[in-house]
């Protein structure tokens, strides 16, 4: 097996959230504590697209890199890991990530930083498999019950994509393959009529203009 | 000298008890995943402890469910 790995395909998410509220559901996130969020770029303008973002699970991972305690591990599937009972909740994985995954809950006296908490590709931690304790700190262990993360399962429109990074390549290459792009994407010209968008449609041979 | 000996006693005795381990003790060892639960909602079709069967049936759920130009085309 390669690695674990999540991609997400721009022209198919459709920003419904569904990724967000599974993965909340799932592994019952508190309130203020997001794990995967959808980012939407030129919200509202023609064109405008969205990518579900959460922790990309690196293969050279910021946040190992800086932690000063040690806290993060990576499992031999690729999945980048962390231990909360070593956390000290400091911060400096939230500062290094580029893409925003490292979580903090306000749950201490005075809106101290909790320990750390990010997506865990539905992994789990370093406590028993499917034990209480694990559920409690980290969520389900869905990739122990043979299953892949809560999100990409969700996901309508099969634009987040999960597992194996080989098979989700292989996914991914076949997808942008057959759809092509502009007017090539499959039904557009069953819906439109084969001309490229944008195009007034031919005028029929005699027909007055 | 009697209540000396005991005082001494008392702070070793006490010593032990107080503390927590300070020491950074590193990340725990954490289990593959293709060892399983041993619980319910498990999905079918693999073997717990058995890496190439979980390996498989993986792949299978990803190829099912993600990759719908397998049912389509």
């Amino acid at each position: 097996m390669a690695r674990m790995k999540f991609v997400c395909d721009a022209e198919r998410c459709i920003e419904c959230n569904g990724c967000v509220t599974a993965c909340k559901n799932e592994h019952e996130v508190p309130w203020g504590v997001n794990r995967r969020r959808v980012v939407t770029l030129n919200d509202g303008v023609p064109g405008e697209r969205s990518i579900s973002v959460a922790c990309m699970h690196c293969s050279d991972a910021p946040c190992m890199a800086v932690c000063p305690v040690n806290c993060f591990y990576r499992t031999d599937e690729g999945v980048v890991l962390h231990d909360k009972d070593v956390c000290i909740g400091c911060g400096y994985c939230s500062y290094a990530c580029p893409f925003g995954a490292p979580q903090f809950p306000s749950q201490g006296t005075f809106g101290v930083r909790g320990k750390m908490d990010k997506c865990t590709f539905c992994a789990g931690g370093p406590e028993a498999n499917g034990s209480q304790a694990e559920f409690e700190k980290y969520g389900r262990n869905r990739l122990a019950e043979g299953k892949l993360p809560a999100c990409a399962e969700m996901c309508s429109t099969k634009a987040l994509l999960a597992g194996d990074g080989d098979m989700v390549a292989d996914i991914f290459r076949t997808r942008v393959l057959s759809r092509g792009k502009g007017a090539e994407v499959w039904g557009w010209g069953t819906a439109y009529g084969s001309r490229q968008a944008g195009q007034a449609p031919a005028a029929a041979p005699g027909a007055k203009s | 000298m009697k209540q000396l000996l005991l005082m001494a006693a008392s702070v070793a005795l006490l010593s032990a008890c107080g503390d927590k381990p300070q020491s950074a003790g590193g990340v725990k060892s954490d289990a593959a995943p293709y060892t399983g639960t041993g619980k319910a909602y498990v999905e079918k079709g693999w073997k717990e402890g058995d890496k190439v069967s979980w390996e498989s049936q993986l792949k299978a759920r990803g190829m099912n469910t993600q990759n719908e130009y397998s049912k389509s085309n």
